[in-house]
């Protein structure tokens, strides 16, 4: 179907120990951005938890879509409907095998994972959280999972509480038991942050929860790209991610909702694909997941996070964990070589991911961003998107590097480096030339 | 060539700003006074000016963020002092062009002073608004002083 048949070859080489690990040399080589240049120096792309990168089968996936089947979903009698309502839906079934979803129609296609979340909080929340209600967040949450629910609680008279931080940057959930009260309709939770690299102990947080009554929603968008995902066992009610951070294109979110509650709620938006039988004066709605998609959906984006699945697939969870694993290892084991900067999240890399938030009293994040780019790396620089967390650190602003499959340590090595002449620049004010 | 570019952004009076702010006190009792940030780093600053006779006599300058956000602060609470809230207007117009690359007039370049130390940005367009972050808000400040005195 794609350009590239990425199951005839392996993804897998043995390293000095004999340990079969992710062969990056030809990771890299399926990316076809890896190759250029910036400033004339190779581009070291470190801002995967912003966007991932895009191998050639996705990008391939989005052409052949234009250029081979172009046409609406579900509703030609003719040949290129049908193919590419087959390869939508057939995308849809891809994405439920690779979350461990129990069926495919548990599966919404969205924007992202911020209209995931914001479909949950105006269908299911506006229908379910009444006045006195309580939502249970934790304090590392990204705005994408605080804002929807500050105006759902604001609109229905609910309130907000929070699960604290330990010193450790992981969740302290000494007071759980208390935390979640009689009250709490839903506990929403995100599974990786994005600022911190925690991995949240969801198992345990949703087996409470649900004891008390309330229902959990996860937000993956750091975790589905990293981490293997099966959300059967996971046994949350709702969990939301985005395709672009996962080797997907932009334009594609999901959804996956239990079935009793997707067929349980109103629809979000509503116009055409998302009915049954529409009158003049009323209408009836389709089956899930349809009900929830109205319009015409974003299909090649959609077909091309198919791609992007079998991508992964192809690659591995579980070698995708390892290999990150150990390059944040190597990267966490690099930065205590500086001691003019502090690295934000847990140690341990049992329980955080491949995202090292750092700062520097010597140089403001967003010089290091500056600096750092005319060397070709790629950082991100700022609050991102998690505001309140920055405060509670006491800052404003941090630098970002966050690592996916294609990454390894040599480029870690350039970071470092990197960093150490921004902090002689502004330490010391030694310049680069003269 | 870009290890030059980055020498051009951070001169030294940049990071001298940047490490000893100039007016770096809070005014009581001030005649205008603005604070803001940028929505997209969070990089804050706290403008208070005092006026005697239709001129800035004093001001206090406060912010926290970037070495060119806080340099362009303190490089312009240096530059309007003495000046009529129309020349600082003025000069606000003068600095967005010259940040936006635009030719200036001989006699606009004259009226610079310090703030040429900031013409290296132009070549890092995403640190525009970090130069510009101080300005908009003495700007908003102005604004509200001039509608509130009813001119």
């Amino acid at each position: 179907m794609t350009g590239i048949k990425p199951k005839i070859k392996s993804p897998l080489i043995k390293n000095g120990l004999g340990d079969l690990v992710l062969d990056v040399k030809k990771i890299r080589g399926d990316f076809p951005i890896l190759s250029r240049k910036v400033y004339g120096k190779p581009l070291i792309y470190l801002d995967n938890a912003a966007t991932s990168q895009k191998p050639r089968s996705v990008i391939n996936a989005l052409t052949e879509y234009y250029e081979q089947y172009n046409s609406n979903v579900h509703r030609g009698v003719h040949a290129l409907s049908m193919e590419a309502t087959e390869l939508y839906d057939g995308a849809r079934e891809k994405i439920a095998n690779f979350i461990g979803s129990p069926s495919s129609e548990n599966i919404i296609f969205t924007r992202n994972t911020t209209e995931a979340i914001n479909l949950v909080a105006y269908t299911w929340g506006k229908e379910n959280i009444s006045d006195g209600d309580e939502i249970l967040l934790t304090r590392m949450e990204h705005h994408s999972n605080l804002v929807p629910w500050q105006r759902l609680a604001k609109e229905n008279g609910a309130k907000l509480k929070f699960i604290p931080l330990t010193e450790e940057a992981t969740l302290d959930l000494t007071n759980l038991g208390e935390l979640i009260t009689s009250r709490t309709k839903l506990v929403a939770i995100t599974h990786m942050s994005n600022v911190l690299g925690t991995i949240n102990p969801i198992n345990k947080i949703i087996s409470v929860a649900h004891d008390k009554g309330a229902l959990v929603l996860v937000d993956g968008a750091q975790s589905v790209p990293h981490l293997p995902i099966n959300v059967s066992e996971i046994n949350c009610d709702f969990f939301a991610f985005s395709s672009h951070k996962m080797l997907g294109p932009t334009g594609v979110g999901v959804l996956f909702g239990k079935t009793d509650l997707l067929e349980s709620i109103e629809p979000f938006l509503s116009g055409g694909e998302m009915v049954r039988e529409v009158w003049y004066d009323h209408a009836t709605w389709n089956e899930i997941p349809y009900r929830f998609e109205a319009g015409t959906p974003d299909i090649a984006d959609a077909i091309a996070l198919g791609a992007a699945v079998e991508y992964l697939e192809w690659l591995g969870m579980d070698n995708v964990r390892r290999h990150e694993m150990e390059l944040t290892q190597y990267a966490l084991d690099a930065f205590d070589e500086l001691d003019e900067i502090k690295v934000f999240g847990p140690r341990d890399v049992a329980v955080r991911g491949g995202i090292l938030s750092f700062h520097s009293e010597v140089v403001h994040p967003h010089d290091l961003g500056t600096i750092l780019d005319r060397d070709g790396i790629a950082v991100r620089a700022g609050h991102h998107c998690a505001m309140p967390l920055m405060r509670s650190l006491g800052l404003i602003a941090t630098a970002r590097a966050s690592f996916y499959v294609y990454n390894y340590e040599e480029e870690i090595d350039h970071l470092i480096s990197s960093l150490k002449k921004a902090i002689r620049y502004f330490g010391d004010g030694i310049r680069s030339v003269r | 060539m870009e290890l030059e570019a980055l020498d051009e952004l951070y001169r030294d009076i940049i990071l001298d700003h940047c490490k000893n702010p100039r007016h770096a006190n809070h005014l009581d009792h001030p005649d205008l006074e603005s604070q803001g940030n940028n929505p997209f780093c969070g990089d804050e600053i706290s403008l208070q000016v005092k006026l005697s006779q239709g001129r800035i006599v004093e001001i206090g300058f406060n912010g926290r963020g970037c070495s060119i956000s806080q340099a362009s602060g303190s490089i312009m609470a240096g530059v309007i002092e003495g000046k009529s809230l129309e020349e600082v207007g003025e000069l606000a117009n003068i600095f967005r062009d010259l940040m936006k690359g635009k030719a200036l007039l001989p006699n606009e370049s004259d009226r610079l002073g310090e703030l040429e130390a900031l013409s290296g940005v132009r070549e890092f367009p995403i640190r525009i608004k970090c130069a510009l972050l101080g300005w908009s808000i003495l700007e908003d400040g102005i604004k509200k002083y001039s509608s509130d005195n009813g001119e």
